[in-house]
């Protein structure tokens, strides 16, 4: 049991690898056990994803004793060797995407997958990615991490073709190509510097560093900001964003939701890390001033799009604007408690956002005017209308009467989340970013920083209502004929399952907040992890349970 | 020899840019590869320019580490060059998608000219 689990932390790599390489060898046409497949990868996934954060709560202490679970590849050992790090962030993370990938995909199955090659196999190789972003402690493993997961959404943004899914993926792959220069320029700098590639090592290494060696990582690590902020989805860095999530199909952009919170978490390791690399904190891009700036921008470019977009999934895209602009702002503000806040708000809006694209699909579909770009798809692939009544039902799945009151109270329920209104939790998320910002000072001496990320966080919420509210009057109420979609329990079951997933965590806010607070007490205190990776002042019962990896 | 290096990325990046800044969608992916030309010889360049050292440890000769090159870099230029390579060729199958759909190679689907 205990050999079985010390392999653990590699199962969310090795499992959607394997079976995504494993679907390609049968062919297309045998789909039932290509989507056995990938049900059961994913269930995998999630169940490894649920037991890795159990023990990154220590749970596991005769392995892993302090919960950070460290895995050696090949069982070299730290600074030498490629590391895979589970501690709860990296767990929380782990399961919030696990969570994402089994509803979106379930949510294909009732039609999506049809619409072009290979579907399964990315869908698991961009899981696969940004699994591993969340595991590594290597800056060159994230790099080709990210690129995994960059090339599979590449394919993905493409999936179901039309020339508007083309235009979007054109700038889509174009910004990130450059990104993924600017990531490679900005590790090497640092490597170059300080000739490691390994994180924790990195920041004990950093403090050592001359003078004027100190200039370049700095450098360095400015260069490697930007390419997380372009990847967070960032002002100026995301006009790409909200045409490649609005045009892509909804299940894919329902797990794209995730990719863009794979910058702020790495901006967030490695701010952790590097901290108490100088006096002075953290390199620019990763410390407080710039982060909050650039927040507050990209919050008021999403509240401003929200209020102009005209489809359902554009508005969810410029939801996944403004809610990086929120996590921005408000890890750029700082202070003792914002960060398990900025944590609390990443999980529910991530929730938020992969049920509204899907919902934004079902709603769409009471419309006539929103029929061009999925009857375009329908067209290339050669199938049938799916709003014909007249059409055989091809997909298994029972027709649920009542489909408007589902989807009335779904979108009810998502802009509840996205704005940040009782009874879900996305009040409560900003709720908690709200008082951890007063918390930064006395009452007496409250900085401005702080009334301004109060106005735009309220402020953001307001125009969110008024936008959603809107989009709300103008699908439900609208004077002109609504068509009574027809909807698959498959497709509804997902979106009803987030939601009620974001209910959960609205019931248990004081276990999740408890488990996010040591998770950012941890993040606060970088020692522990550096440690637990580069083997210091491991007991040596632990550490022979590392070495028994290697052999 | 490290000015002359320096040179050629500088002249490599700074086409690179240029190119990608262009409305045509073939001007983009040239500038492309050649930013990644010059990326790629950034990575090699931040292992030290040496002559006549090899990055393998060579059991006859001193195992003096001032003997051999850093390995590190030349793996990591290998498996950005494949990287790299296999992205842009993905870009390129998008470009020709959208010419085809479009009709038009530039950027934007549609010519900005009236």
């Amino acid at each position: 049991m205990i050999t079985w689990l010390q392999h653990l932390p590699v199962f969310p790599i090795v499992i959607p690898l394997v079976a995504g390489s494993a679907m390609l060898l049968f062919a297309d046409a045998q789909r039932t056990a290509r989507t056995v497949i990938a049900l059961v990868a994913t269930l995998a996934n999630l169940a490894v994803a649920v037991v890795l954060a159990c023990v990154a709560n220590a749970a596991v202490p005769e392995i892993w004793p302090d919960g950070i679970a460290v895995y050696l590849l090949g069982g070299w050992q730290a600074p030498f060797g490629i590391v895979l790090v589970v501690d709860r962030l990296s767990a929380v993370m782990l399961v919030l995407n696990a969570v994402l990938a089994i509803t979106s995909l379930v949510y294909s199955l009732a039609r999506w997958r049809q619409m072009g090659p290979h579907f399964y196999s990315l869908f698991l190789f961009i899981v696969m990615g940004i699994n591993g972003a969340f595991l590594t402690g290597d800056l060159f493993n994230l790099f080709v991490f990210v690129e995994v997961l960059l090339a599979a959404s590449y394919g993905l943004a493409l999936h179901g073709l039309g020339a508007p899914r083309v235009q979007a993926g054109l700038h889509y792959i174009a910004v990130n190509l450059a990104g993924s220069f600017i990531f490679l320029i900005g590790v090497s700098l640092i490597y170059g510097v300080t000739g490691t590639l390994n994180m924790a090592d990195l920041a004990a290494r950093v403090p050592a560093l001359a003078e004027g060696d100190r200039i370049l990582f700095e450098t360095g690590a400015a260069i490697l900001g930007v390419a997380f902020l372009i990847k967070a989805g960032a002002w100026p860095l995301n006009f790409w964003l909200p045409s490649a999530y609005s045009a892509a199909a909804p299940p894919v952009a329902a797990i794209f939701s995730i990719m863009t919170k794979v910058g702020v978490y790495a901006l967030l390791r490695l701010g952790s890390l590097l901290s108490e690399s100088s006096a002075s904190g953290a390199p620019a891009p990763f410390s407080d001033g710039w982060l909050f700036g650039i927040g507050l921008v990209t919050l008021a470019l999403g509240a401003a799009g929200m209020l102009a977009a005209q489809q359902p999934q554009r508005l969810a895209a410029y939801c996944v604007i403004a809610s990086s602009g929120t996590l921005l702002a408000a890890l750029g503000l700082g202070g003792a408690g914002m960060k398990s806040a900025a944590l609390f708000y990443l999980i529910s809006s991530v929730l938020a956002t992969g049920a509204f694209f899907m919902l934004s699909e079902l709603i769409e579909r009471t419309q006539r005017f929103g029929e061009n770009v999925l009857a375009l798809t329908f067209e290339t692939f050669g199938l049938e209308d799916p709003l014909d009544p007249t059409r055989p039902d091809d997909v298994v799945g029972v027709v649920i009467p009542a489909g408007m009151a589902f989807l009335g109270l779904g979108f009810i329920g998502c802009a509840l989340l996205v704005t940040g209104l009782p009874p879900l939790p996305g009040f409560i998320a900003k709720f908690l970013i709200l008082s951890a910002a007063l918390d930064t000072a006395p009452l007496e001496v409250v900085p401005l920083s702080v009334w301004v990320l109060w106005a735009a966080v309220l402020g953001s919420s307001l125009i969110g209502i008024i936008a959603l509210s809107k989009m709300g009057v103008r699908l439900f109420w609208s004077s002109e004929e609504i068509v009574t979609p027809q909807l698959h329990l498959i497709e509804v079951a997902p979106v009803a399952v987030l939601l009620l997933l974001t209910v959960a965590l609205a019931v248990g806010a004081g276990p999740a907040t408890e488990y996010l607070n040591l998770a950012a007490s941890s993040l606060s205190t970088p020692q522990a992890y550096i440690d637990a990776v580069l083997g210091n002042g491991l007991p040596a019962g632990s550490s022979n349970g590392i070495e028994g990896i290697g052999r | 020899m490290e000015i002359i290096y320096a040179l050629a990325i500088g002249v490599l990046t700074g086409s690179g840019v240029w190119l990608l800044l262009r409305p045509r969608t073939f001007q983009v992916i040239m500038g492309f590869s050649l930013l990644s030309y010059a990326v790629n010889l950034f990575i090699f360049g931040m292992g030290r320019l040496t002559v006549g050292r090899a990055p393998i440890i060579d059991t006859l000769k001193q195992v003096d580490p001032s003997l051999y090159n850093d390995p590190v870099p030349q793996a990591l230029v290998l498996t950005a060059i494949v990287i790299g390579f296999a992205t842009t060729a993905l870009f390129l199958v998008v470009l020709l998608a959208s010419r085809g759909l479009t009709g038009t190679d530039h950027v934007d689907g549609e010519e900005s000219e009236p």
